[in-house]
């Protein structure tokens, strides 16, 4: 790390976190070898991987989307790709296999 | 008040213990120096049982074990003469328990050095208590004997003790107690 | 209100064990979390007896052991209770890792600790092995001699553990049996509001509170661990200052006050005697007969184990021709097996001061110790130093061949 630690007299006693949340400054997203890609044309919006991702890194996005067939969703399930560690749980439990697990390429 | 230490000789679930610490309690209420403290064992009904305790005007210190006490008092003769005679002070003071006629309490010491004081603790605590928890009666003899405690502070330490019906049956059973006891030889 | 803060005394007949539940009491405890042990019960039971009568307003709370009982109290301390236990023996080795996190976190808990031996054999009489086992677990450890010392001492101790200099938690030990269960004549003051005075409710720690959130508990890695434990080597520092200060202000506000190490005729004599606890009583009460024996002796009772008060000891070694120290615990394995000796001994060494110490290890699972065991063991000693012989093994005194 570049940013100088802390020392002990500036640290809070006890090792006490005063900031809530501040794990979310950690993006975890750079522990991947395979990511998962969600297919939007699949994807039933049943959010399952919602429930299973332990991050949790599945986002409900706020976005209009048709499909071929011209059945129209409100929003699309995407991965936020900062957080998601490549774990493959949501890849598993996709009932209508509409995630795809692909080799992280950096 | 030049030191007393007492030995206090029991049963479990006579109430040694209690009766060393109520006498305690009474001094200390009085304002003197006083300390009690058991000889502690896994505690068994019957199994015997040692309580430990002093008095004096001034402060008391030590926490060693009375090993050579003025004064032993028995509440169950049936305990071995030689495990509550140990150690006792020559012209020390033992108390007994007992409802036996002074010549054959005088022919089981024949050989000891000791004043000894008798009452009849187990008839005062049946007729008072209604059991022969004797610790109280035995309390009464010995601050008859010992003036280390008034009997209105052990009046009021029977009192903070017990529940208030148990405590006035009691104070009934030092009051007899401290009236009945009498000097062997 | 004024007569409320009045300092004023009632003098009781009370067991150490009791004398720790009236100060317990009148430091207005929120929570008590216990498990019974031996012999530390009647603590906690009169405890519950003040809050049964209304004379205590706290929460008792029953758990299933003493790893549970540590960890609840540190659970409401964190939320800014003032938070009260009690243990000995096998409870206290059962908590022993909660010891830790108790430092750890920072949190001011205070803990009586009816000192005993451990299993096995099993016993349930006094010696000081349980509490000497908590040497490093960065709680300020107060020993006390009396009863109604006890009873200071636990109002002292949130004064020490609240300072926002130190916020560790502290442990008030004395005997097991031999004090804990030992009726004497204890002055407790007559309303707790002037206890209040001397140890205001005032939360100095950061708490769990929903409209500030903190974590408390996180992990610390190796880039952060070695700086939160650092602060506690600080704090322990601080401590030993704000024993000090808190006893002199407990002596400026209730007229009583002990200092670091008791002392008696400690100057001018052949050698001092150095221990801990209740075993100092009988020692002082020997004094008569050690004089009649022709052997001069001083006698001095230190009434803090951690931080371990090296000053006061230097003071001590230096005026003495040599040091008896009598430990009622033994540290196996070595030769020197006391843990105060231990702790003297590196203090002297690192003081380039050479005088004997004579370990004697006694009282050990309450086997007993008597006026003419201190004539004795002082004897003994004296003996040594006129031969100018020194010890390279604890002198384990009374053991049967």
């Amino acid at each position: 790390m570049s940013k100088a630690l802390l020392g002990w007299r500036e640290l809070k006693p006890g090792g006490i976190i005063e900031e809530p949340g501040n794990s979310s400054k950690r993006l975890t997203g750079d522990w991947r070898t395979f990511k998962p890609v969600i297919n939007q044309d699949k994807c039933t919006r049943c959010l399952r991987c919602w429930i299973v991702c332990p991050e949790p890194a599945i986002s409900v996005v706020d976005k209009q989307y048709s499909w071929p067939n011209g059945r129209s969703w409100k929003f699309t399930v995407e991965v936020n790709y900062d957080y998601c560690k490549g774990c493959g749980m949501c890849v598993e439990e996709c009932e209508p296999k509409a995630i795809d697990w692909v080799e992280e390429v950096k | 008040m030049e030191r007393l230490e007492v030995r206090w000789h029991g049963r479990g679930g006579q109430g040694a213990v209690t009766a060393a610490v109520l006498v305690a309690e009474a001094a200390i209420i009085d304002g003197k120096y006083a300390q009690a403290y058991p000889e502690f064992g896994a505690e068994r009904r019957g199994a015997p049982v040692v309580a430990y305790s002093r008095f004096s005007d001034s402060p008391i210190l030590t926490r060693s074990p009375i090993l050579n006490p003025d004064v032993v008092v028995v509440l169950d003769t049936s305990i071995d003469k030689s495990i509550y005679t140990n150690g006792l002070k020559e012209g020390g003071t033992i108390i007994l328990n007992s409802s036996k006629d002074n010549s054959e309490i005088l022919s089981t010491f024949s050989g000891v050095k000791a004043k000894i004081a008798k009452v009849n603790a187990t008839k005062i605590a049946l007729d008072t208590l209604g059991s022969a928890i004797v610790n109280t009666a035995m309390v009464g003899a010995f601050v008859k004997m010992f003036s280390v405690a008034s009997l209105d502070s052990l009046n009021e330490a029977i009192l903070e003790t017990f529940s208030k019906k148990v405590a006035e049956r009691n104070i009934e059973a030092v009051k007899r107690a401290y009236g009945e006891v009498e000097i062997v030889n | 209100m004024e007569e409320l803060t009045k300092v004023e005394w009632v003098r009781l007949p009370l067991s150490t064990n009791y004398a720790v539940a009236y100060a317990a009491k009148d430091a207005d405890i929120d929570i008590v979390s216990a498990y019974p042990i031996t012999p530390q019960t009647t603590v906690v039971e009169k405890l519950s007896e003040f809050i049964a009568n209304g004379e205590l307003k706290a929460q008792m709370i029953h758990v299933e052991s003493e790893h549970s009982a540590l960890s609840a109290a540190i659970g409401a301390s964190a939320m800014g209770a003032r938070a009260f236990t009690a243990t000995a023996s096998q409870g206290l080795e059962l908590m022993h890792e909660v010891l830790h996190i108790a430092s750890g976190l920072r949190l001011p808990i205070v803990m009586s600790v009816a000192a005993r031996a451990l299993s096995a054999p099993i016993s349930i009489w006094g010696d000081y092995t349980d509490l000497m086992n908590t040497r490093d677990t960065s709680w300020v450890v107060l020993i006390a001699g009396s009863a109604q010392e006890a009873y200071d001492s636990v109002l002292q101790a949130y004064k020490i553990a609240e300072d926002s200099r130190v916020l560790l938690p502290v442990m008030v030990g004395y005997d097991g049996f031999l004090m804990s269960h030992t009726y004497e004549p204890v002055s407790v003051l007559a309303n707790s509001g002037a206890a209040l005075r001397y140890i205001p409710k005032k939360v100095t720690w950061a708490t769990l509170n929903p409209e500030r959130p903190i974590t408390v508990g996180a992990m610390a890695n190796p880039d952060w661990y070695y700086e939160i434990k650092y602060q506690q080597v600080e704090a322990m520092k601080a401590a030993y200052e704000v024993v000090k200060e808190a006893d002199a202000e407990y002596g400026r506000t209730f007229g009583r006050s002990y200092g670091i190490i008791e002392e008696t005729d400690t100057d001018g004599s052949d050698l001092n005697v150095l221990t801990y606890g209740g075993i100092y009583g009988t020692l002082l009460e020997s004094s008569e007969i050690i004089r009649k024996n022709g052997i001069k002796a001083g006698f001095a009772r230190l009434r803090l184990f951690r931080p371990f008060p090296y000053e006061e000891v230097l003071k001590l070694a230096e005026k003495s021709s040599a040091l008896v120290v009598l430990d009622r615990a033994i540290t196996y394995g070595m030769p020197i097996a006391g843990p105060l000796a231990r702790e003297v001994i590196s203090v002297l060494y690192s003081h380039g001061i050479n005088i004997p110490v004579y370990n004697f290890i006694v009282g050990i699972g309450q086997r007993s110790f008597t006026e003419n065991d201190a004539l004795k063991v002082v004897s003994a000693s004296f003996e040594m130093l006129k031969r100018g012989q020194k010890i390279d093994e604890s002198i384990y005194w009374g053991v049967r061949e």
